[in-house]
């Protein structure tokens, strides 16, 4: 028999096709007679739409056709995405339909389609659409847009409130009138976009013969993408297909739905030739959803000894200007708060803005980096003022293991009680402390300061719900060549699910992962599905390869003990035989599938089903709980306001893991995110709304340089709600990183007070506030 | 707009003649012309890398070079990397071995930048390497796994001049 390859540290399967240039990205399709479109895009953040004059456009040479609101069938014309997520608290769910013709809220709406021969020529064309614009004011700034004053998103609305509701339980009134100590302060943090390398991209053709329409796009969702299809255009379920083939990053805008999806397909059968649109990077600023916008006005309580009564506050949400996922990220924000303290009273009042801005949709991390940021600042202030160590007023109040599952008392976004299913949180902070080296920090610290050189140290610690119900399925079929493959439904964006689903299934055949195939992302080869997002798949799509893998393998020893004419319970499954155990005599996982495809007039070897496979649907009862803690010791040089992360100790709990060297690889990754977050990425947009950070070089991602090493230590706390012990992985990194980052830059910065209270935070601003604090 | 010329260019050393429009990017040529998509394009104003090809040996942004522009020149591109269609070179070994890509949409900048680079400096340091590649972004990684499976690389390459010496 192999080695065992679940929890294995082995190399990925995905990767020699992806480094030798033969992956296939959706613009990597070139179908015959294919078209290419681009778009038209509101220039404004928001105005009224008096007349638009595409007859230059449709001259233009190598177009084929142009399409507004007056060119699409009727029964289009004024439909919107369908609303993914609706709650009672949402007051006001605008929707954004396929193209504007009358009132357009955030630049970048698409008002018209130009197809034609090529991608060259649709922008030429679509540079000679003349929209007659009437400019109306925007809303910017999402706390502002509450204000009595506030230009309207919507003309038509009379306010920008588009959800209101409170979260909390407890007595907080109580908490605050028996503190010792407590504190009030704002936090701001900013928005910023997933910015995958790869943009968003559709290619969708139309086969008459067998009056299938064919959809590839680069999503994270293939299925959410089918639904919608399906639900606005009106088309029959099983004559739609859609495919994520390799995608180039996903980062949770690429989770969902967007009106190109729909229209590309609309038009590609309308034309009967392929169509294909790719968004081009400018594209990407404007029309693909962003996230973090929130301020946060919070007040925490605690007793003399740093313990914890109460926190409460009101937290201000920017939405865009359309509400396509309701109100899942600030929901999760909101509940995301308590994290990993035992936290007697809680009360949040959330108040959603919309704003003439592209909608806002989860970004890895979904609400939880902008919560844990202003919690742990809170957690900081308290220490400071009570004179305890940072660390030590954490330690003092994180939930003790014996407590768990930890029912926290607030209902999460999957419609569940949220309660902790395990986890060793004091243990994942002593953990991250001891490889951060904190021992011996504050020597090094001194010795620094000694050659006028300024460390400082962060910490911060986050719970994060993963593993989002309500299922992703697997089938697991052994084909008659005696190969392994496997069909799963969320598509890949560099997770690596080829390698750790093969993982899961290897160990049940005896096989290495090499003899397994992954087929993901593909609404043909598994009924049902939902998608990549929410650190979702290892806990849903795992548990159901491992559910439908064990059938399979008991249906092989049944059918082999029928073959071998021996007893269920001598065989064993070696090398992908079935063999009789201490005899020689043996049956391949190929013979058996062959024995099962039926042979006519006979019936099937032991009364089996025909066919070696297995479908399941592994369907989590509650989300299982991640956490994990940040160490984050950085240099700041006060004259130029440079900081420089000197060490990023990461400690992680993702239960059980199924490949270390995967879960490092998407911890590092998150990390950068979150770095960006605290020092780089800043979508910024002027008063009246419009953006004036559309491109890579005034919005900053992180690059090699700057981006640091993270050391990662892994505690394994086994989620007992699914068969595998697993949690998600992918998201964790980003969470914490902006509240450790600021923690540990004013902690190198302490000799001027400084105090921050937003992210990100930039050179200028760093200096600004030394020389404020000097 | 609609000017064409007849260009010559030697990809991973094949030769190929096409007539193009004048604008035609290099990055749209090698892509959409030649059909070699291996090179990737990320931002279309020279700043993510992911287009990195080398143009006689150097690296250039193919998404800020006209196709006729590279008349009667070289190119390699990440398919002309390995030395055969079942063996990796080195480089991309070293970043299987490395968990150096998630994706993979970066990924064919990284590589043809780093062949340039460890050409130039066989014995790099860390922060060299972080140089190197600051002007390819990567968004799933955070560098990590790529600095390590270039400084990987630098010894595996000069573990093989040694061999052959």
């Amino acid at each position: 028999m192999g080695a065992k390859m679940f929890g294995a540290r082995v190399a990925r399967l995905e990767d020699p096709r992806l480094l030798t240039g033969r992956g296939s990205y959706t613009d990597d399709f070139h179908l015959p007679g294919m078209l290419e479109a681009a778009f038209v895009r509101s220039p404004h953040s928001h105005a009224k739409i008096n007349g638009i004059d595409t007859a230059a456009a449709k001259a233009h040479p190598g177009v084929v056709a142009v399409y507004t609101v007056a060119d699409l069938p009727e029964y289009l014309r004024d439909m919107t995405v369908p609303f993914q997520v609706p709650n009672p608290a949402i007051s006001q769910p605008f929707q954004q339909r396929l193209l504007e013709d009358r009132e357009v809220c955030f630049a970048g709406e698409p008002i018209a389609l130009v197809v034609a021969d090529s991608r060259y020529n649709a922008e030429d064309a679509a540079t000679l659409v003349e929209i007659d614009f009437d400019i109306l004011p925007g809303a910017s700034d999402c706390k502002s847009a509450l204000d009595d004053n506030a230009p309207m998103c919507h003309a038509n609305s009379s306010n920008n409130e588009g959800a209101k509701y409170t979260v909390g339980y407890g007595d907080v009134s109580d908490a605050f009138a028996n503190a010792h100590l407590t504190h009030r302060e704002e936090y701001w943090i900013h928005r910023g976009g997933g910015f995958a390398i790869e943009n968003r991209a559709v290619v969708a053709e139309y086969n008459e013969l067998q009056d299938m329409l064919t959809i590839w796009s680069a999503t994270q969702s293939p299925f959410l993408v089918k639904q919608n299809v399906v639900d606005m255009l009106g088309w029959e379920s099983d004559k739609v297909r859609v495919i994520a083939p390799d995608v180039g990053g996903g980062f949770g805008p690429k989770t969902i739905y967007y009106v190109e999806e729909a229209l590309i397909p609309l038009v590609a059968k309308e034309l009967g030739h392929p169509v294909k649109w790719v968004e081009d990077r400018r594209e990407n600023f404007l029309a693909t959803n962003m996230e973090r916008d929130q301020y946060w006005d919070m007040e925490i309580a605690v007793d003399a000894g740093g313990k914890l009564l109460g926190v409460r506050g009101k937290m201000t949400h920017d939405s865009g200007a359309y509400m396509p996922w309701g109100i899942i990220s600030p929901y999760i924000s909101a509940t995301t708060l308590p994290g990993p303290y035992i936290l007697p009273a809680y009360e949040l009042e959330t108040r959603v803005a919309l704003t003439n801005k592209v909608a806002v949709t989860p970004v890895r991390g979904a609400g939880r980096p902008q919560a844990v940021f202003a919690m742990e600042r809170l957690m900081d202030r308290a220490a400071d003022k009570l004179g305890i160590d940072r660390v030590e007023i954490r330690r003092r109040n994180l939930i003790p293991t014996e407590q768990m599952p930890y029912a926290l008392g607030l209902i999460f976004r999957d419609g569940k009680p949220m309660t902790y299913d395990s986890g060793d949180y004091p243990k994942c902070q002593v953990e991250a402390l001891r490889i951060a080296d904190y021992e011996g920090f504050r020597a090094r610290q001194e010795t620094a300061r000694a050659e006028d050189r300024h460390i400082g140290l962060g910490i911060a610690n986050y719970v994060e719900g993963t593993g989002l119900g309500p299922f992703e399925g697997a089938t697991v079929r052994i084909q008659p060549s005696g190969r392994i493959c496997i069909y799963t439904g969320g598509g890949d964006s560099g997770q690596g699910h080829w390698t750790t689903l093969a993982q899961v299934a290897a160990d049940k055949f005896g096989v290495g992962i090499e003899d397994i195939d992954v087929q993901k992302g593909d609404t043909g080869k598994i009924a049902s599905g939902v998608g990549t997002f929410a650190s979702r798949i290892a806990v849903n799509a795992g548990s159901s390869v491992h559910l439908a893998a064990t059938e399979v393998r008991e249906k092989a020893l049944k059918v082999a003990a029928y073959m071998l004419e021996a007893a269920e319970e001598d065989l064993d499954i070696v090398d992908g035989r079935v063999v009789v155990k201490g005899a020689d005599l043996s049956v391949g996982l190929a013979e058996i599938a062959r024995a099962v495809q039926g042979m006519p007039g006979f019936s099937l070897p032991g009364g089996v089903e025909p066919g070696l496979e297995a479908t399941h649907y592994f369907s989590p009862s509650q989300s299982c709980y991640c956490n994990g803690t940040a160490v984050v010791e950085v240099e700041v040089d006060p004259e130029t306001g440079w900081v420089d992360i000197l060490k990023y100790s990461m400690a992680h709990d993702s239960g059980t893991l199924i490949n270390p060297f995967v879960v490092d690889g998407q911890v590092q990754g998150a990390v950068a995110q979150g770095v960006g977050n605290a020092l780089l990425e800043w979508m910024i947009y002027d008063d009246n709304a419009n953006p004036v950070s559309a491109s890579f070089a005034e919005y900053l991602l992180p690059s090699a340089p700057e981006t640091p090493n993270v050391d990662v230590v892994h505690i394994e706390s086994p989620s007992p709600i699914n068969p595998l012990g697993v949690k998600g992985a992918g998201e964790g990194g980003t969470i914490p990183a902006p509240a450790a980052i600021m923690s540990a830059i004013e902690d190198a910065l302490s000799p001027w007070n400084v105090v921050i209270s937003g992210a990100p935070i930039t050179p200028s601003m760093i200096v600004e506030k030394v020389r404020a604090g000097s | 707009m609609s000017d064409r010329r007849t260009i010559s260019v030697t990809i991973n050393g094949e030769a190929y003649e096409r007539e193009v429009e004048t604008r035609l990017t290099l990055a749209d040529f090698i892509r959409h012309e030649v059909l070699l998509t291996g090179t990737h394009v990320g931002c279309e104003h020279g700043v993510c890398g992911a287009c990195t090809i080398l143009l006689n040996g150097r690296t250039a942004r193919s998404c800020l070079m006209l196709a006729v522009q590279a008349n009667g020149q070289e190119i390699m591109t990440v398919e002309g990397i390995a030395p055969n269609d079942t063996e990796l070179h080195p480089l991309q070994q070293a970043f299987q071995d490395n968990h150096g890509l998630q994706c993979g949409f970066c990924t064919p900048g990284m590589l043809t930048t780093l062949i340039e680079f460890l050409g130039d400096n066989p014995d790099p340091t860390e922060r060299e390497v972080r140089e190197a590649i600051s002007g390819n972004l990567c968004r799933c990684t955070g560098y990590q796994g790529i600095v390590a499976a270039a400084l990987d690389a630098a010894k595996r390459l000069k573990g093989k001049e040694t061999a052959g010496a």
